[in-house]
């Protein structure tokens, strides 16, 4: 069927199949594929997109239930190009190793920070909880996102 | 780990919904979150003909709290109730419980009526519904109790052509005593045993009333009454609460799988009944 | 930590440098083996057998051909004679327990391949394989090391065992040592299967080229050169008619980047159809069909003083090695009979090593192969031998350990063997356990070993390990000047998330004196040069890093001899320096302006001494004796690698390797049932470190012992991080747990097992 959505901001409209996972469909129709599939079952986060806000499992995900909404990927974190705050907080930080699971958590601590930019430590590793690494221990990764917050709180007040 | 083939459609009305489920005896699956039945796909563990989204159907996603119930729409995420305002006084042990369900990403669109038709028995919200003697409305224009609804593991009285359509929790006296506790592998796994419990105070300071519910640790939610029998008229001291732990153990059924034996989850009941009461008593 | 990027020339070696791979890893442009695709590619999926053991009696693929989309489906017949997979060790007794390409005939474990089904799109493909009709008849199972050596049920026919192959590491005489020992203890341990799991699975997309009749296979990773070798044997093609190309590779743990039963199966149908076809594993499969790993059983017995000088080490280890042996399984044999007691002076030693075949999903290396397991057993063993003894753990393991004085320390001899007797090369061992004594804080933690507090039971433990790194035989790079000036580097080692561009570049820049933004490397596929050997065995950065040097070396005597020729002068009078060639009378070329002469430099560093970084680790743990759960408050490792070229990144593997380590002891298992069947083939069952898990872990690394093998004087660090993890870990829950009787022998420490240990000691 005929679906449309925004992604990374710019509309787009494509065929899909039902059976199709918004993971596969971002890497496969619109060659996205910083968007990783790590287990096709729900449980690594490597394949963690932002949808209307809010970060989702992309492998859980038909493509046709996007039609009609807000898609962030990984590709879409850093418009100009840089790197943004999280992106550089993570090289500084030796936060990745392989980067497969990188995509993920990148968009996860995104959509995390945006809602909660005065997450504490522990509130951070609660939500990394489901997205897995194997390379780095997560340690790096949560010091990573701890120095990002600052980027985030903006006009935000501290609750 | 590709999905199986199958037709989708987006009703935007129940009414096209149930027509929908009704056109196709036996061969449809509803969609509401989709984070357990899009798993079971992946496995290939079903392969319906067609998938219903639920997304477009209008009023099933409210939280509605008045002076006797709180309902819960089939189609509230637990993002929502995980944010929601009221819900903590209005449905204390019913939010607590929510808390320890999944992981961030599944709670953006893990569903109400999804977790209890699916059914797990290892799963949050049919364990406290059956601790709070819910009711769980159904399309059909029946109320069916929780305890009747849920029948084994993955398994409830649902009928091919029905939907749930909200969970009613009746209303909770604010001076109840209540406490919630699991053991997981990891926190937002599924437990390996979970205790969900509540209890009222009578005049003398003894306990009555008492609910105590496990998951987990049986194939399906079920209420521990020989557990609640030994807490009804309690005092509430060490000795009590032994052996309300170890009514709960005796009388728990659970079964063996890679993560733990029989032994391992009746202890682990006995640990958790002893948590949750111990909480309870602190509130 | 914090890090600052070095700018200037000269300053990169040893520099907490930002990596380069980072910029397309974070921005979403990385490109792994399923980010590719073909003009025309069908897609495969593999038929994989449900039983452990049986003949393939008939194999239906009717109804799966008859599947719109479907093109084929290939069996070991249309295969015709089935190659085996070639072995990374020369040793004959291990030839004939291969892995064959397909399943011919007859299967050996749930999940080993019997078709290949190729379609237009992979969902098509996944229909099909659920569509092919196999009937197997059962035969007798084999699921355990003890029953395989019995030998009562032979699994590879034309043998008279199961037993693929035992070695003896032996020095001294342990028979004498025993026989007057003052004392002496026996016991037995286990650790068992679990695997690497990194988080890309595998994947090959394989391209024939019918004009040159040339094969190219991409997904390539750890040993692109040796498999390249392989394939073209199994394929009957010339070797230089066939590419392994790598692209960026989620995670190798020594799992990923062997030749698989895909890898041939795959590029099998490529040439046959002359199409691409294109394979990506599926985590499901995942767990039945990539290398399974450390399943070990040691029954150990040690002799000593009574005041705790070590006189004896012997006994066996059993490897269950699954079905087959697969090319890279023969270390953790090695390993785990030469390294049973690897940091420590013991003058009389016999321990076997013994590879046995069951009907499991075959084992091969996994980060650490074979150490991780001795740290365990021996560990476990000095401790045991301590507390018997009554004396102080820190003073037993530093009267034991290998010193300065000792060096080179020779290894135990190893027999069968193809490598040269091997030596410890550089260190003082109880330097680190001195160090991480005091960086742990153990006097102060000692007085928590043993104590209830809330209801926990606290414990501390340690563990003092070598790792062996920087396997030879050697490694190549040429370095380009390009036109711009900047400079190419091509390199034989691979990338398999390391950061080995960061790496070599660091090296490179150094040796050339110029910045590293200047520097590109190219690495791991088999068309950049006529040579190369991989990353594995902690090896890359010490061959790879030491051939840069030697290439960066020519280099600039090549353009030294270049800018004369330019310059009309000797090449004496030539001076070369921070990327400019001078003439003594101020003349000046830079590389940009030789960039027309294409200069360039291959270098070789060949060596035959392995490496041994070294370390100890200290655990505090304290475990809640009703749920039989342990929470790890705090872990620390100090280690000596020699020299650190970017402690960075080499943090970032110490600090990753263990909580993978950690992974191993308490929650990751592939239990399978009476009928061989792998009950766990999900992340949700297969239970691996989360965020909210191991928060506590440190590490500090000290570079005071640089190796002599090497100019860099480097030694491989990779694996470092995983070795110590369960003997230190180990060491704390048993004893957090003696006071209530429970000896830990077994791993993992789950919840579970943990509470019905403590059950076990009550009743």
């Amino acid at each position: 069927m005929q679906i449309a959505f925004t992604i990374n901001g710019a509309p787009t409209a494509a065929e899909a199949q039902p059976r199709v996972t918004l993971a596969d469909f971002l890497r496969e129709k619109l060659k996205l594929t910083g968007t990783h599939v790590g287990c096709s079952h729900g449980v690594c986060g490597a394949c963690t997109v932002i949808v209307d806000g809010a970060a989702i499992r992309s492998c859980l995900t038909l493509a046709v239930q996007a039609d009609g909404c807000h898609v962030t990927t990984v590709e879409g974190l850093s418009p100009s190009g840089d790197l943004s705050p999280l992106q550089a907080a993570f090289r500084k930080h030796h936060a990745l190793q392989c980067g497969f699971c990188t995509p993920g958590m990148l968009m996860t601590l995104h959509a995390l920070l945006t809602d909660e930019p005065y997450a504490d430590e522990a509130r951070i590793r609660e939500v990394l909880g489901g997205n897995l690494c194997r390379c780095t221990g997560y340690i790096p990764i949560v010091a990573a996102a701890c120095e990002a917050r600052i980027a985030y709180q903006g006009a935000k007040v501290q609750p | 780990m590709k999905l199986p083939p199958f037709d989708y459609r987006a009703p935007t009305s129940l009414q096209e919904a149930l027509a929908l489920l009704a056109d196709h005896p036996g061969d449809a699956r509803l969609l509401a979150g989709g984070q357990s039945l899009i798993p079971i796909l992946a496995f290939r563990l079903a392969q319906p003909a067609l998938l219903i989204d639920l997304r477009h159907v209008p009023s099933l996603n409210h939280i509605d709290i008045n002076d006797s119930a709180t309902t819960l729409g089939a189609m509230v995420r637990w993002c929502e109730i995980e944010k929601s305002e009221p819900l903590p006084q209005a449905q204390p042990l019913l939010y607590d419980a929510c808390l320890h369900i999944a992981h961030f990403q599944i709670r953006n669109r893990g569903t109400v009526g999804g977790s209890l038709a699916h059914a797990d028995p290892a799963a949050e919200l049919p364990g406290v519904a059956v601790c709070c003697e819910a009711r769980i409305r159904l399309s059909s224009g029946q109320e069916i109790a929780a305890a009747e609804f849920f029948t084994g593991a993955l398994q409830t009285t649902l009928a091919p052509e029905e939907m749930i359509l909200a969970v009613v929790f009746p209303a909770w006296p604010a001076a109840r005593k209540w406490g919630f506790a699991e053991f997981a592998r990891r926190p937002g796994d599924l437990a390996i045993a979970g205790i969900a419990l509540f209890y009222d105070l009578d005049m003398a300071g003894r306990a009555r009333d008492a609910h105590i519910a496990v998951i987990g640790a049986t194939n399906l939610p079920m209420r521990l009454s020989s557990a609640e029998a030994r807490l009804n008229g309690a005092d509430l001291n060490e000795a009590a609460l032994a052996a309300v732990a170890q009514a709960a153990a005796d009388s728990a059924d659970p079964p063996a799988d890679i993560h733990a034996s029989i032994a391992y989850r009746k202890s682990l009941v006995a640990t958790l009944v002893r948590r949750a009461l111990v909480q309870a008593m602190s509130r | 930590m914090s890090v600052t990027t070095a700018k200037r020339p000269n300053a990169y070696v040893g520099s907490p440098v930002e990596r380069v791979e980072d910029l397309r890893f974070l921005t979403g442009r990385g490109e792994y083996v399923a980010d590719l695709t073909r003009e025309g590619q069908w897609h495969a999926a593999v038929v994989r057998s449900s039983l452990a053991h049986g003949r393939i009696v008939s194999l239906d693929v009717d109804q799966a051909l008859a599947l719109p989309g479907v093109r084929a489906v290939l069996t070991a017949r249309d295969i015709g004679i089935v190659p085996l997979i070639p072995l990374r060790t020369g040793l004959p007794s291990y030839q004939p327990y291969a892995q064959p390409a397909i399943a011919d005939n007859i299967v050996r474990y749930v999940g080993e391949p019997i078709a290949l089904v190729l379609a237009d799109t992979a969902e098509i493909a996944e229909d099909a394989a659920d569509k092919v009709i196999s009937e197997i008849e059962p035969l007798p199972l084999v699921l355990g090391w003890d029953q395989s050596v019995n030998g009562q049920i032979l699994l590879i026919g034309d043998t008279t065992t199961n037993v693929a192959g035992r070695h003896l590491a032996s020095r001294g005489d342990a028979a004498a040592a025993f026989a007057k020992a003052p004392y002496r203890r026996r016991e037995t341990f286990r650790v068992h299967r679990h695997m690497a799991m990194p988080m890309e699975t595998r994947g090959v997309l394989a391209e024939w080229d019918s004009a040159t009749s040339h094969l190219t296979v991409h997904g390539a990773a750890k040993a692109p050169y040796f498999n390249r070798k392989s394939l073209a044997k199994m394929l009957n093609m010339p070797e230089a008619s066939v590419d392994c190309m790598e692209c960026d590779v989620g995670g190798g743990f020594g799992a990923r980047g062997e030749v698989y039963p895909e890898d041939f199966l795959i590029a099998f149908a490529a040439r046959k159809f002359a199409r691409p076809i294109k394979w990506i594993e599926d985590r499901r499969e995942h767990f039945m069909a990539m290398n399974h790993a450390r399943e070990i059983d040691a029954d150990l017995e040690i002799a000593c003083t009574r005041d705790g000088k070590l006189l004896g080490l012997r006994g066996n280890a059993y490897i269950d090695c699954g079905a087959y042996i697969r090319p890279s399984c023969i270390t953790s044999v090695r390993n785990i009979a030469t390294f049973m007691a690897g940091a420590y002076r013991i003058p009389n030693f016999e321990v076997y090593g013994t590879a046995a075949l069951t009907n499991k999903t075959p084992a091969g290396g996994f980060r650490g192969p074979g150490r991780y397991e001795s740290c365990f057993f021996f560990e476990r063993l000095m401790d045991i031998v301590a507390d018997d003894l009554k004396l102080d753990r820190l003073e037993f393991r530093r009267r034991n350990l290998v010193t300065a004085d000792d060096m080179p320390y020779p290894l135990a001899k190893l027999e069968p063997s193809e490598s040269p007797d091997g030596f410890l090369d550089s260190g003082h061992y109880p330097a680190t356990l001195d160090a991480c004594a005091h960086e742990f804080g153990w006097a102060d933690k000692l007085k928590l070993n043993g104590t209830v507090i809330d209801n926990l039971h606290h414990g501390i433990g340690l563990c003092c390990f070598v790792e062996g790194g920087a396997a030879g035989p050697r490694e190549n790079v040429r370095l380009e000047i390009e036109s711009s000036g900047d400079v190419t580097l091509y390199s034989g080692s691979s990338a398999i998330g390391q950061g080995l561009e960061t790496v070599m570049s660091q090296i490179a820049a150094d040796a050339l004196e110029i910045p590293m933004e200047r520097i590109r490397v190219l690495h791991g596929s088999t068309n950049l040069l006529h040579e190369g050997f991989g990353s594995f065995a902690s090896r890359a950065t010490v061959v790879g890093g030491n051939a840069v040097l030697v290439a960066a070396k020519t280099l600039l005597e090549t353009v030294r001899n270049a800018a004369a020729e330019r310059f009309q002068v000797s090449p004496e009078a030539v001076l070369v320096a921070n990327g400019v060639a001078n003439a003594s009378d101020g003349r000046t070329l830079s590389f940009a302006d030789l960039g027309d002469l294409k200069l360039k430099a291959e270098g070789t560093f060949a060596n035959s001494k392995a490496t041994y970084s070294y370390g100890t680790a200290m655990a505090h743990v304290a475990v809640d004796a009703t749920t039989g759960f342990t929470k790890l408050l705090e872990y620390q490792v100090v280690d000596d690698v020699g020299r650190a070229i970017n402690p960075l990144t080499l943090h970032g593997q110490v600090i990753g390797a263990a909580v993978q380590g950690l992974g191993g002891v308490f929650s990751e298992d592939l239990p399978y049932d009476e009928n061989g069947q792998l009950l766990v083939g999900s992340f949700a069952e297969y239970v691996m470190p989360v965020a909210t898990d191991y928060p506590n872990i440190h590490a500090t690394t000290m570079e005071q012992y640089p190796s002599p093998n090497n100019p860099l004087g480097a030694k491989g660090a990779g694996e470092g991080g995983i070795i110590p993890v369960a003997g230190a870990v180990g060491n704390a829950v048993a004893a957090a747990l003696a006071p209530l009787g429970v000896t830990i022998r077994h791993l993992p420490l789950t919840p579970a097992r943990v509470w019905e240990l403590i059950q076990a000691a009550r009743a």
